[in-house]
């Protein structure tokens, strides 16, 4: 029997106000007009927390973007699942969101993208956000909801950590995510750009670690480490068809956000498969669940089960091979690949997040 | 004292494995039946003596044992940051 997932990854559209140059979503954006009808959401949390979802993230793109974003929070939470909003909180206002806490949301997390409005919309490439989302956080505070600050930490805001964690304090947010980019999609593209030099990892973590002692109580900071500085991959996702299910806008059915940029994976679609169809049945989720498609340094690592080869998109993305193990291990031979990329890293303009005409 | 959930936070039912689960904001943990007794009972409207009554009348144990669990099960909940009083 194949455990089932913890958590649905709801990606409700591509559609954003900005334009992040690390954002998570594929190069391929989907369009309004693919996306998923209301109707279908609702039935995709029905079927998650019937496999075994305990929450779902929902989020884009910008998911207050959707018209139906009330009824949608609404359909989730009477599914029985926790609703988390991931937002960039610039669509954000008062009515909004009084009607999604009544339609049961329970969680809000917002981005922020450097503790400064000049940098943080340049980095966001959206002018006049940072003003929104001061609102947006003051108002979901006022309506009770809990609020977690993310913010993503590159090369570009990295000297602004302290800052952002004051910010997190001042804005009312109980936790703070502070995440280092991971290097997928447009994030790959603007490598060069975000990735953070070995002086600027070790002064962030002595900062973060600092910061947790000083707000114990009143904040609490979540650390994500970035790869390119490591030694052993990250546990991707907790494993490939382990814990985490996702939906993209238009509808299909992945182990991991990123995983359309893998090759010969064929990913089945909600409506010509149910969910638990696609967790327990598709090849695309049995290609890299547990540790039989390992091969060495993998095969026989004590650590196989722990980090489970580490990310099977960045093994592909840097080394053409999805079955090889995650350059980001010392072990791999391909782990040279990362000291290359921190040389070559710099001053170089974002490539901005956009749709393809 | 009338113990609360903290926002954010509730007690969920896991009916794929058959267990309640504590669901907080980017975290979960699963209590134990002692600790679950408790956090079934919390309301929002129930105060500490309330809750050990309605205990008491449950759990053949004195009061004054049911009591102090519930104390100290509150003071771990509320260090954990799934209750406010």
């Amino acid at each position: 029997m194949i455990a089932p997932p913890l958590a649905l990854l709801a990606e409700l559209t591509h559609r954003c106000p900005l334009r992040c140059p690390y954002c998570s979503n594929p190069v391929e954006l989907a369009r309004a007009g693919a996306e998923l009808p209301t109707a279908a959401w609702a039935e995709l949390f029905r079927q998650a927390a019937e496999l075994g979802c305990l929450q779902v993230h929902l989020s884009g793109g910008e998911p207050t973007a959707r018209r139906d974003i009330v009824e949608i929070t609404a359909a989730a939470h009477r599914a029985g699942l926790y609703t988390n909003l991931i937002t960039a909180g610039v669509l954000l206002d008062r009515a909004m969101i009084a009607a999604l806490r009544a339609a049961g949301l329970d969680h809000v997390q917002l981005s922020v993208q450097d503790a400064d409005a000049a940098g943080a919309e340049r980095i966001g490439g959206m002018a006049g956000a940072q003003a929104l989302k001061a609102r947006a956080a003051a108002l979901i505070r006022e309506a009770g909801l809990p609020l977690t600050l993310n913010a993503v930490v590159h090369r570009q805001n990295l000297h602004n950590l302290p800052a952002l964690i004051e910010l997190a304090l001042a804005w009312g947010a109980a936790r703070l995510e502070v995440a280092h980019v991971q290097y997928h999609g447009w994030a790959l593209l603007n490598r060069d750009a975000l990735l953070p030099s070995r002086a600027q990892l070790e002064e962030a973590t002595r900062v973060v670690e600092e910061a947790r002692s000083a707000h114990t109580g009143r904040l609490v900071i979540d650390y994500v480490l970035p790869d390119y500085h490591a030694l052993r991959p990250k546990a991707c996702m907790g494993g490939w068809g382990e814990r985490f299910i996702v939906v993209t806008p238009a509808g299909r059915i992945l182990p991991c956000h990123a995983a359309e940029s893998l090759p010969d994976l064929v990913f089945p679609r909600f409506g010509e498969m149910s969910l638990r169809e696609a967790w327990e049945e598709s090849p695309a989720f049995h290609r890299f669940r547990g540790s039989g498609w390992m091969r060495p340094p993998c095969r026989g690592c004590p650590r196989a089960e722990i980090d489970h080869g580490g990310c099977r998109c960045q093994a592909f993305a840097l080394t053409g091979d999805a079955a090889a193990t995650d350059p980001a291990c010392a072990l791999s031979p391909h782990h040279h690949l990362l000291a290359e990329a921190l040389a070559r890293a710099g001053d170089v303009p974002f490539r901005y997040r956009s749709f393809t005409s | 004292m009338i113990p609360r959930f903290a926002p954010g936070v509730r007690l969920q039912h896991d009916r794929a494995r058959d267990r309640w689960v504590v669901m907080a904001p980017e975290r979960m943990f699963i209590p134990d039946e002692t600790a679950l007794a408790v956090l079934r009972l919390i309301d929002g409207e129930r105060d500490l003596a309330a809750i050990v009554d309605a205990l008491a009348a449950q759990f053949a144990a004195p009061r004054e044992v049911i009591a102090a669990d519930v104390e100290a099960m509150i003071a771990d909940l509320r260090a954990r940051g799934a209750l406010i009083a």
